[in-house]
C-alpha cells in the first residue's frame, strides 16, 4: 500500500481501517460535506450530470471487479443495468413495491443473470468471454422486449413511479441526489474493503493466472461465478437507481455502445483501482456532456454539420480517449493520481 | 418444401455477406492475435466510400468499385500503424478495448460525413435480376454476394499458397517470433493483414449497401453476426469462417420463416452462445492447451 511516511500500524484496527491519517479523515469529512452540498450549488443539467454520475460509478464499481480485479471481460454491462432497471419498473409499477424494496430485488435479479450469463467464463477467457457477454448484451434486450411487451411496454418507454420514504418523494434531480449518493458512497466502500479479502485477493489471483489460481485451490467454479454476480449485482442496483432517477426506462439506455462506454471508464480509470473507478467514470462523463455542449456550438460555426455534431462527437471523442490511454497511460487515471501523490509527497527533493 | 427451400436459399445467400466479415476477423487474429470487433464499422465504411464515389462524384461503377476498395486497404493499414502496432504485448484486454474504441471513432467519423440516415445505392451496383430456380426466388444481390465470397475465399487460399506474402502471413500466424528470426518483416504483414481485411469487409459493405442500404445505426449490426459465424467455424479457419458464414445464414433464415421474424434477430446469438459452451474452439479451430 502507497502511504505517507510515518504513518505506521500498531493495533490490527488500525491495519485495516480505510481512512487513516488525519489528512485522510480531513479530506474524507470536507468531500462528505461538499457532495452533499452539491445540490444547493448546482442545478440543471450539471446536477442531472452529477446524479448520472453517480449512478454510473456503482455500475463501474461491479464491472471493475470483474473485468479490473478478475479478469473476465464483459461487454454486457448496459444489459445487466437493463435487467436492474426492468425489474425495478415492473416491481413497482405492477406489485407496488416500496424502493427500500426493490433495489435489492432488481439487483439480485440482475445478479441471477449475470450468474446465467457468467456461466460459458467457465471454459472460455480472453476473446471468447468478450463474445460470450456480448451475446448477452444482444440477448437481454431483445428478451426484454419481446418476451412480455405488454408487460414492459416493449419498444416504448415504462413510466416509473418515483421512489419515496414516508411523505419524501425523490421526484427531481435535487432529491434523487440524496437517494444516489449514499448508495454510491456505500458501494464504493463496499468495493474497496471486497478487494482487500479472501475473495478479492482470489479475483486478483484468477485474474493474473486462472490455472495457477485453481492449483492454489480457488475454485474457479465459484469465484468467477461471484464476480458475475457482484458485477451484474451493482449494475442491477445502478439500473434500479436509473429508472428511479428518469422515472421512466427504454431499451435505448441500456445499449451494447453503452456497455463499450462502460468498459471505457474501467480503462481511463486505470484497471483494478476503486479510486480508478470513480475517477474514469467522472473523467468520462464530464468529457461527454462537454463534448455534447459543444456539438450546437460546432454546428453554428459549420452550418452543415449541425444536425449530426452533437451525435458525432460524442463516440469519436470517446474513441480517440481511449485510444490514447491504451497508447500512452494504459495504466489508467488512478495510475497518474499516484503519481502525482507520491511527487508532492516528496517534494521539494524528488530524490 | 419450397418453404423450406426459399429459406434456405436465402439463408446461403445471406450467408455470403456474414462470411465477408468473418473472413477478415480470421485473417486478423490468425496473423496478429486481435479479434477485430471494428469489422461492422469497416464494411460500412467501404459501403460508404462507394456510396460517395457514386453519388458525389458521379464516377461509374467499376471506379467507384476500384477507389472505394483501395481507400478501404488503405484505412486497414492507418488502423494497424497508428493504433494497434503500438499495442502489441499489451494484455488481451487493451487489444478488445482498442478495436472497440476504433469503431466508436469510426462511428462519429461516418455520422460527420454521411450523417444518421439510411443512404441506399443511387445506381444498380450489381448486374442482372433476381433469378427463379422452379418455386425458389434467388435474387441476384445475393448471388453474387454469394459467389464473391467463394470467389474471395479461393484466391486467398492462392494467395496463402502460392504468394511470397501469403507464405510470410502463414509463417507469423504459426509463431510470430520464429518468423521474425528467419527474417520475415512481422510488422509489414500486419499491415497487410489489415489492408485484405479491410479490402473484404468493404467488398461486403458495398454488398450490404446494394442489398439494404447504408446507415450508421443498422449495418454494424448487421454485420455483428459474423462474430457467431467466425466463433462457429473456428478462430484460426478461414475455411471455417466461410462455412460458419453460410450456416449462421441459414439458421437464421429458417428460424426467421419457422418460429418468428422477430427470433431471428437473437438466433446468430444463441448460436452463439451454444458453441462458447459447448465447443469453444469451434468446428475447425485450434484447441488450445493451457500450461500454467
Amino acid at each position: 500500500m502507497y502511504r505517507p511516511c510515518g504513518t505506521f500500524d500498531e493495533t490490527y484496527a488500525q491495519d485495516i481501517a480505510i481512512i487513516r491519517t488525519p489528512v485522510h479523515w480531513v479530506s474524507f469529512v470536507v468531500g462528505i460535506v461538499l457532495l452533499f452540498s452539491l445540490p444547493l450549488l448546482v442545478s440543471g443539467k450539471y446536477l442531472a450530470l452529477i446524479n448520472l454520475i453517480g449512478i454510473s460509478i456503482i455500475s463501474v464499481h461491479g464491472l471493475s471487479i470483474l473485468t479490473g480485479y478478475t479478469g473476465q471481460i464483459s461487454l454486457g454491462q448496459a444489459a445487466f443495468m437493463a435487467a436492474g432497471a426492468y425489474s425495478t419498473g415492473l416491481l413497482s409499477v405492477y406489485l407496488k413495491f416500496p424502493f427500500w424494496l426493490t433495489l435489492p430485488c432488481s439487483g439480485l435479479s440482475a445478479g441471477i443473470v449475470g450468474i446465467i450469463f457468467g456461466l460459458p467464463s467457465l471454459r472460455i477467457k480472453g476473446f471468447y468471454l468478450a463474445m460470450a457477454t456480448l451475446a448477452a448484451q444482444l440477448i437481454i434486450p431483445w428478451l426484454i422486449v419481446n418476451i412480455r411487451p405488454d408487460l414492459t411496454g416493449g419498444t416504448n418507454t415504462l413510466v416509473v413511479p418515483s421512489a419515496k420514504i414516508g411523505s419524501f418523494v425523490f421526484n427531481s434531480q435535487g432529491r434523487i441526489f440524496y437517494l444516489i449518493m449514499p448508495i454510491m458512497i456505500l458501494v464504493t466502500f463496499l468495493t474497496r474493503n471486497l478487494v482487500r479479502t479472501r475473495i478479492g485477493r482470489a479475483f486478483t489471483a484468477i485474474r493474473d493466472n486462472d490455472l495457477a489460481a485453481e492449483a492454489m485451490g480457488i475454485s474457479l467454479f465459484r469465484y468467477k461465478l461471484l464476480a458475475f454476480f457482484i458485477c451484474s449485482f451493482y449494475a442491477g442496483i445502478a439500473g434500479s437507481l436509473w429508472s428511479y432517477w428518469m422515472r421512466a426506462i427504454n431499451i435505448d439506455y441500456f445499449t451494447l455502445i453503452d456497455s463499450i462506454w462502460y468498459l471505457g471508464m474501467v480503462i481511463v480509470g486505470g484497471m483494478g483501482s476503486v479510486p480508478g473507478a470513480v475517477f474514469g467514470t467522472v473523467f468520462i462523463r464530464t468529457l461527454d456532456l462537454l463534448v455534447k455542449s459543444i456539438g450546437p456550438w460546432l454546428g453554428t460555426v459549420v452550418p452543415s454539420l449541425a444536425g449530426v455534431a452533437a451525435a458525432a462527437l460524442g463516440p469519436l471523442a470517446f474513441g480517440l480517449i481511449i485510444l490514447v490511454f491504451l497508447i500512452f497511460e494504459p495504466r489508467g487515471l488512478a495510475h497518474r493520481w499516484e503519481v502525482i501523490k507520491s511527487y508532492f509527497r516528496l517534494w521539494p527533493f524528488s530524490y | 418444401m419450397e418453404l423450406f427451400l426459399q429459406f434456405f436459399v436465402n439463408g446461403v445467400m445471406v450467408g455470403g455477406l456474414y462470411a465477408f466479415a468473418a473472413i477478415g476477423i480470421v485473417l486478423i487474429y490468425k496473423a496478429t492475435r486481435v479479434f477485430n470487433f471494428a469489422v461492422g464499422e469497416l464494411v460500412l465504411l467501404g459501403g460508404f466510400f462507394c456510396w460517395s464515389c457514386l453519388t458525389w462524384f458521379k464516377f461509374p461503377v467499376w471506379l467507384s468499385l476500384l477507389l472505394a476498395l483501395t481507400g478501404a486497404i488503405i484505412i486497414g493499414f492507418l488502423i494497424e500503424r497508428l493504433t494497434l502496432r503500438r499495442l502489441i504485448g499489451q494484455p488481451i484486454l487493451a487489444a478488445i478495448m482498442a478495436t472497440l474504441a476504433l469503431s466508436q471513432v469510426f462511428r462519429g467519423l461516418m455520422l460527420f460525413t454521411w450523417g444518421p440516415s439510411t443512404l441506399p445505392y443511387p445506381t444498380k451496383v450489381i448486374p442482372g435480376s433476381p433469378v427463379m430456380a422452379g418455386f425458389v426466388v434467388i435474387s441476384n444481390e445475393l448471388l453474387w454476394t454469394f459467389f464473391l465470397s467463394i470467389i474471395v475465399f479461393l484466391a486467398l487460399g492462392v494467395f496463402f499458397k502460392r504468394y511470397r506474402m501469403g507464405m510470410f502471413m502463414r509463417a507469423t500466424a504459426e509463431n510470430q517470433q520464429t518468423a521474425q528470426s528467419i527474417g520475415i518483416d512481422v510488422k509489414s504483414v500486419f499491415g497487410v493483414t489489415w489492408g485484405i481485411a479491410a479490402f473484404v469487409a468493404a467488398l461486403g459493405g458495398i454488398f450490404m449497401g446494394a442489398r439494404v442500404g447504408l446507415g450508421v445505426g443498422p449495418t454494424p449490426l448487421i454485420a455483428l453476426k459474423a462474430f457467431p459465424a467466425v466463433l462457429f467455424g473456428g478462430l484460426e479457419s478461414i475455411p471455417g469462417a466461410l462455412i460458419g458464414g453460410l450456416v449462421v445464414g441459414i439458421l437464421e433464415n429458417l428460424s426467421g420463416g419457422y418460429i418468428s421474424p422477430h427470433f431471428a434477430e437473437i438466433t446468430p446469438y444463441i448460436i452463439l452462445l451454444l458453441i462458447l459452451i459447448f465447443r469453444p474452439e469451434g468446428l475447425f479451430g485450434l484447441k488450445r492447451i493451457e500450461r500454467i
